[in-house]
């Protein structure tokens, strides 16, 4: 029995969030293999202390069907000709827009750091803040999940993955019609005029919930041979990993 | 000179207090501010970089090493303007307009700063011809700029359509970065430089202005 459209404010405390060192210290160039000074440590915990301190964590989701995701997702008319997220979506069973956000006063901490010539506290709570925002996003995730897992709607060969506009050929522009879409400023993340989210520290996107074959794609497209990192491989990886 | 050494060891710990404390020393003992700059500071800051590049530390070692030499310069930069001592260059940076992001110019700030350029610092959301107007005003050698979002790079080329304009091209240099930037993109708009991460524009700053 098909359930009706979701649309959750997602509570979110700190203490959910679970963040990962070693994706920390690789925003920071630190191999977690690679010895490094107790003083980077140091940094580290101090960085963690003040991110609990500071954030106000927040989440917003709310299931699109496929028609309306088609005309969020051609936007202005700006993506590539061809992107992965094209054949993706159509195959999905489900569809759920996004947007969190860890609030304001993070970022403002981190200016201050800054401006106290704080560099390297400053520079490594930037690395937890982009951490935590990823882990607050997983969290959203996780949840739409269960309220479809609720209604046996998820299975072993379920897979479940987040795209966000400025990846993959889906255009930066995306993000106007999705958050026309979305309304994320209920959880107070508004979009500047050349579509960028305030606050800085905030993810917008779509979760594709389907079979995990429909998110293996090769990434030869046009605009792959740009791309610095290449996350996706990791991505599809992870899904069919045992 | 061991003052001299002990300022770039300690630079190089990352220990801002002792830098002041030894900076203090050396002004004490009457060695010049040049050579406490250049044989101490800069000297130390340069070792760094090596270490960084060779992987031997990593951008917090870098990052607690600037701080040390900031404390030093503080002590340092009355007497050079009382002496009327010039820096080694002079650059303008901002994150350009619509872009807020400004983690990434900051940190290149920081590093030229202790490479012993001037640093003027527009902040971000800087449209082109506040660029424009600043370098012109400040006689800066070179425009660094910084974009995160693919939607604001455009920004870049007029920046550099301007100084066209206005015949400064060659003049002052430009140079850009931010995680979508790409050598390729830096090319096509006619920069003088790409920057791929904060050390490695302090590098190209310094072929730009002749200083390597």
């Amino acid at each position: 029995m098909k359930m009706k459209i979701i649309r959750e404010i997602v509570e979110i405390r700190i203490s959910d969030i679970k963040l990962e060192k070693a994706n920390v210290f690789k925003n920071q160039d630190i191999p977690l293999n690679r010895e490094h000074s107790l003083k980077v440590e140091t940094l580290f915990t101090e960085a963690m202390e003040l991110f609990i301190e500071f954030s106000h964590p927040k989440g917003l989701v709310s299931e699109i069907p496929i028609p309306e995701f088609e005309v969020v997702y051609f936007g202005e008319g700006l993506n590539e000709k061809k992107t992965p997220l094209d054949e993706i979506f159509k195959k999905a069973d489900y569809l759920a827009l996004f947007a969190v956000t860890i609030g304001e006063k993070l970022s403002q901490k981190i200016g201050e750091l800054f401006e106290l010539d704080e560099f390297a506290l400053g520079s490594m709570l930037d690395a937890v803040a982009s951490e935590g925002t990823e882990k607050v996003a997983d969290i959203v995730e996780n949840r739409f999940s269960e309220l479809l897992a609720k209604s046996d709607e998820i299975t072993s060969s379920t897979g479940i993955l987040r795209y966000c506009p400025g990846y993959c050929g889906w255009h930066m522009s995306g993000q106007k019609k999705l958050f026309e879409f979305l309304h994320p400023e209920d959880i107070g993340v508004t979009l500047l005029d050349s579509y960028l989210m305030k606050p800085l520290k905030s993810i917008s996107g779509v979760i594709v919930i389907g079979e995990k074959e429909i998110h293996n794609f090769i990434d030869s497209y046009a605009f792959c041979s740009q791309c610095k990192t290449h996350f996706c491989r990791d991505r599809i990886s992870e899904l069919f990993r045992e | 000179m061991d003052i001299l050494n002990k300022i770039s060891e300690h630079l190089q710990l990352g220990d801002d207090e002792k830098v002041r404390i030894f900076t203090k020393e050396a002004i004490k003992a009457k060695i010049s501010p040049k050579e406490i700059l250049n044989d101490g500071l800069i000297f130390g800051m340069d070792i760094i970089g090596k270490k960084y590049k060779a992987h031997e530390i990593f951008l917090p070692d870098v990052l607690l090493a600037a701080k040390a030499m900031y404390a030093g310069m503080d002590l340092l930069r009355p007497m050079f303007i009382k002496e009327g001592i010039p820096t080694i260059g002079k650059v303008v940076i901002g994150t350009v307009q619509g872009d807020l992001h400004d983690i990434g110019k900051n940190l290149v700030g920081i590093m030229l700063k202790g490479a012993g350029f001037e640093v003027i610092d527009l902040g971000n959301d800087v449209s082109p011809s506040e660029f424009i107007e600043i370098a012109k005003k400040e006689d800066v050698s070179v425009i660094g700029m910084s974009a995160l979002l693919t939607t604001t790079m455009p920004f870049m080329k007029i920046v550099i359509d301007l100084l066209k304009e206005e015949g400064l091209i060659g003049q002052i240099k430009t140079i850009i970065g931010g995680a979508p930037v790409t050598e390729e993109f830096a090319r096509e708009i006619g920069a003088d430089a790409f920057g791929y991460d904060s050390i490695n524009a302090i590098e190209k700053v310094k072929g730009l202005t002749g200083m390597t």
